[in-house]
């Protein structure tokens, strides 16, 4: 009886164990771990049906070669903006028009990696005219109008090898920077990769923006030493002239690099003096390089990119320009160089460091003036450490990679490796408050926390491993994103939210700099496209030789001409197209049954080409893919192809009369 | 014509040579898609705002085409208005009662003749529809309003005078008072004027009687 007793009691246990865990479960299962959110967190991040956010944010789209423009603080997203990559919902990269944008020295390169937006500045300050972002493997920089919100220009970056230190611009966008990741033998010289050290160099890149236009140009290269240019930011302020850029690698090793490049306990910060680089480039010191590169502009008045093809740039080497460069030590295989709203402090984020290392700017001007050299780098001084150290921030964590500042005298501090984002005060460097991100944090955002004036309300933490934050989706995931407000005392999480490709880091913008500037459509009156057909009268189709050119028209809810025919096999059709529409928001969109191409996406009183090869006889049909109007099922048309040696005229038609 | 009453009809013509410069009539078209408003100001000589969507718009209904360019009244407008303005302006400086009323039904006048072109015009526009439209509704028509507001399938039709058409509106109602007013207070003028023109006929009926007596053998 006793032993039963025992039994039923044993029994019991397991079952209340059993259950305890069971009802455990349950309660786990509905999401993944993380800290409680506020009770006021869901009416930080709401914005009523009808209401705009606050701010716009753009998030680079890593490999997508993409901008994506998100409204902040709900993260709810607006536009994927084409640069770097073909897009066939826009036609972007396909149409004849947009094609020369991603034309290289290397041929037409549909994809890049985009790393860095960086938005235009008028006194240190985002102006939101422009914005900035860099092609990190055929390395290029792209700048992105905000009136249009569409790829303007990309100016590719040659002698570079992966570009990304990259589109970092001074206070007032003077200069876009753009530095070498890799170092490479300048000049596609054909040499040993061991002989790393004699032949290969790191070049950094000086784009100038015209104040008004934004027109980029090369105006000068340095040739430095052959490490690895990781990142970049401008002096603002007393710092105005320098900028300043991380680099790894100084062990200059060229393989195994995860081990070879981090054996020294210091890198380095490279300041350059750009005021002093000028100067020198108007003494004539710089040499001329050949080198071919593309410059591709879009105009909006031609809705048309054309292809420049540069030859040659203006190379400084600073063994002869005393005084332009000096490097600054930083432990350890830096990441983000960050400089304050002050411009007095240079953040390192040293990945393998167990501090953070702020450099003082005025510390590093006596360091000059006072010669506290610890050597030099084929003719680039080397600051002592001890003399350029402004504080350095014990204990913050595990792998520090980047900081954002919130202009009210404290800085925040990506931790890729301990997982968490640590914010400490400039000055006493002390830590006062950390919260963790979900999962392994790169770059982090503080809208305007790069610039003199950040407005330190949020904080957006960009994440490289997202596992169990969101409803899976097989084995490849979003990237994610965490919103804390950072406008008291300690961070609060408010909001998760996905983003496309891989953002490596962001800009945000008060709306209001933005929106007022925004264009609805394009005046049909100034459009000047080669093809432009202004009105249904001028619709046509013209044949020259195997090429036939078809000046067609679109208006809700139907194409001029939308019947043709004596179109034959062997012929190349380019559809020019012309949407006549001038009210807010009424795309037209164009496809055509079978194309290799993509589609069209054309806007209001904008002209663009497809190119369409038929490879059948019979009849093609074609339709507008954007659902413009209650008829727009009916906004279609019928190509007639006939056999190679048909002996046929073009005709073409809309309605009932024929042409 | 008292002074007051040259002053104000002088003061009013002038005024209404702003309507040269601003528009009369003002038509705009509310619905669920056009947060942002859609609508046309009619001018005296042109018609500004959204025609062009507008008219592609009415296509699906049917509706012809706006276009100014076949308006033969944007072209007379401007010559009418400059000539009462002129018109008013001589009145004022003449001081002719008589005249003024001319000049006051004259304008009554031409208002309501405007008021019924422009109403033919939105009936034509609204009635005279394409047989072979995409959108029929049986008995179905698409007149706007002359003034006021009226519901057209999705757009709610709202049709009020503009800038310059108040200023018409207003000048006509101020030469209708001045005129009231000159026939309520002036009456001792008028006998004057009146009896001067009794003195005058009954000298030229005198000459005449005298020349007829003279003349008689």
């Amino acid at each position: 009886m006793k032993s039963l007793k025992k039994l039923i009691i044993s029994a019991l246990t397991v079952i209340l164990v059993m259950s305890a865990f069971t009802y455990y479960g349950c309660s786990t299962k509905k999401g993944s771990t993380g800290p409680i959110v506020g009770d006021d967190a869901p009416s930080k991040v709401y914005v009523p049906p009808g209401k705009y956010d606050e701010f716009y944010g753009f998030f680079s789209g890593g490999f997508s070669g993409q901008l994506a423009v998100y409204g902040l603080p709900t993260g709810r997203l607006f536009r994927v903006i084409p640069v770097f990559s073909q897009d066939p919902e826009k036609g972007y990269g396909y149409s004849e028009e947009s094609k020369p944008m991603l034309m290289t020295s290397q041929g037409f390169i549909p994809w890049d990696d985009a790393h860095h937006p960086e938005l235009s500045m008028t006194n240190g300050t985002p102006d939101g005219r422009w914005i900035f972002i860099n092609g990190n493997n055929t390395p290029r920089v792209a700048r992105i109008d905000l009136k249009t919100f569409r790829t303007a220009e990309i100016i590719e970056i040659p002698n570079s090898a992966g570009n990304h230190s990259s589109p970092f611009t001074s206070e007032n966008s003077e200069y876009v920077v753009a530095g070498t990741r890799f170092s490479v033998p300048v000049g596609n010289k054909d040499v040993s990769i061991d002989s790393y050290k004699e032949n290969f160099k790191g070049v950094v890149s000086f784009i100038k923006v015209d104040p008004s236009s934004g027109k980029m140009n090369i105006a000068f290269q340095l040739m430095t030493p052959p490490y690895d240019y990781d990142l970049s930011h401008a002096g603002k302020g007393p710092s105005h002239d320098w900028f300043f850029f991380s680099c790894y690698n100084s062990e200059q090793s060229n393989s195994l690099m995860e081990v070879n490049a981090s054996q020294k306990d210091k890198d380095f910060i490279m300041a350059v003096n750009w005021k002093k680089a000028e100067e020198f480039l108007a003494q004539g010191k710089a040499k001329d390089m050949a080198s071919t590169y593309y410059h591709n502009t879009y105009d909006e008045g031609t809705h048309t990119a054309t292809s420049e093809i540069l030859t040659s740039t203006k190379i400084l080497d600073p063994k002869d320009c005393p005084g332009m460069i000096y490097y600054m030590p930083c432990p350890k295989s830096p990441h983000g160089v960050d400089v304050d709203p002050s411009g007095e402090y240079i953040v390192g984020g040293g990945k393998l460091s167990t501090v953070i290392p702020v450099f003082s700017f005025s510390k590093m001007l006596k360091a000059i003036e006072e010669k506290q050299i610890d050597g030099e780098m084929d003719g680039i001084p080397v600051l002592k450490y001890e003399a350029v150290i402004g504080g350095e921030v014990q204990k913050p964590g595990l792998g520090p990679l980047h900081t954002e500042f919130d202009g009210k005298g404290y800085a925040y501090t990506s931790m890729f490796v301990s997982s968490e984002v640590v914010k400490w005060k400039l000055g006493t460097w002390e830590v006062v408050d950390r919260a963790p991100s979900y999962y392994s944090v790169g770059h982090i955002m503080i809208p305007g926390g790069d610039s003199k004036t950040p407005w330190g309300k949020y904080l957006f933490v960009l994440n490289k491993i997202t596992k169990d934050r969101f409803l899976p989706t097989g084995p490849e995931l979003p990237q994610s994103c965490q919103l804390y407000d950072i406008s008291g005392d300690k961070m609060q999480l408010l909001l998760d939210f996905p983003t496309i490709g891989e953002p490596h880091y962001a800009q945000a913008i008060p709306a209001d700099l933005i929106m007022k500037n925004s264009q609805k459509t394009f005046k049909l009156d100034d459009n000047k496209n080669a093809y432009v057909t202004r009105n249904e009268k001028e619709a046509r189709v013209e044949r020259k030789g195997n090429e036939v050119h078809v000046y067609g028209t679109m208006i809700r809810s139907h194409f001029t001409p939308d019947n043709i025919e004596g179109i034959k096999l062997g012929d190349e059709v380019y559809f020019h197209l012309t949407n006549l529409e001038q009210d807010w928001d009424i795309p037209h969109g164009f496809a055509v049954f079978g194309n290799e191409n993509s589609e069209l996406l054309i806007m209001p009183g904008e002209t663009q080409t497809i190119k369409w090869i038929p490879k059948n006889v019979g009849v093609i049909p074609f339709y507008c893919t954007d659902f413009c109007s209650a008829l727009h099922q009916e906004m279609q048309g019928y190509i007639r192809v006939h056999p190679k040696d048909a002996n046929v005229q073009l005709t073409f038609s809309t309605g009932s009369k024929p042409n | 014509m008292k002074k007051i009453t040259k002053i104000i009809i002088i003061s009013i013509s002038v005024l209404m040579i702003a309507a040269f410069f601003l528009p009369t009539w003002d038509i705009s078209l509310e619905a669920p898609q056009y947060p942002e408003g859609l609508g046309m100001q009619i001018w005296l000589n042109k018609i500004t705002g959204d025609l062009g969507t507008i008219n592609g718009l009415n296509h699906y209904i049917g509706m012809k085409k706006i276009e100014p360019d076949s308006i033969k009244e944007l072209t007379i407008m401007p010559f009418i208005l400059g000539f009462l303005i002129l018109a008013g302006i001589i009145v004022g400086a003449l001081g002719k009662k008589k005249l003024l009323t001319l000049w006051v039904i004259l304008f009554v006048l031409l208002g309501i003749a405007g008021g019924v072109d422009f109403y033919m015009w939105e009936y034509d526009y609204g009635h005279d529809l394409d047989p072979t439209a995409a959108i029929i509704i049986p008995g179905m028509s698409y007149q706007p309003p002359l003034i006021g507001s009226e519901q057209l399938l999705n757009f709610v039709a709202h049709s009020y005078p503009a800038e310059g058409g108040i200023i018409l509106i207003a000048a006509g109602i101020i030469s209708l008072l001045a005129l009231g007013y000159e026939a309520t207070f002036n009456k001792t003028k008028t006998k004057k004027e009146y009896e001067k023109k009794d003195v005058k006929h009954s000298f030229i009926s005198s000459f005449i009687h005298h020349g007829l007596v003279h003349h008689k053998p």
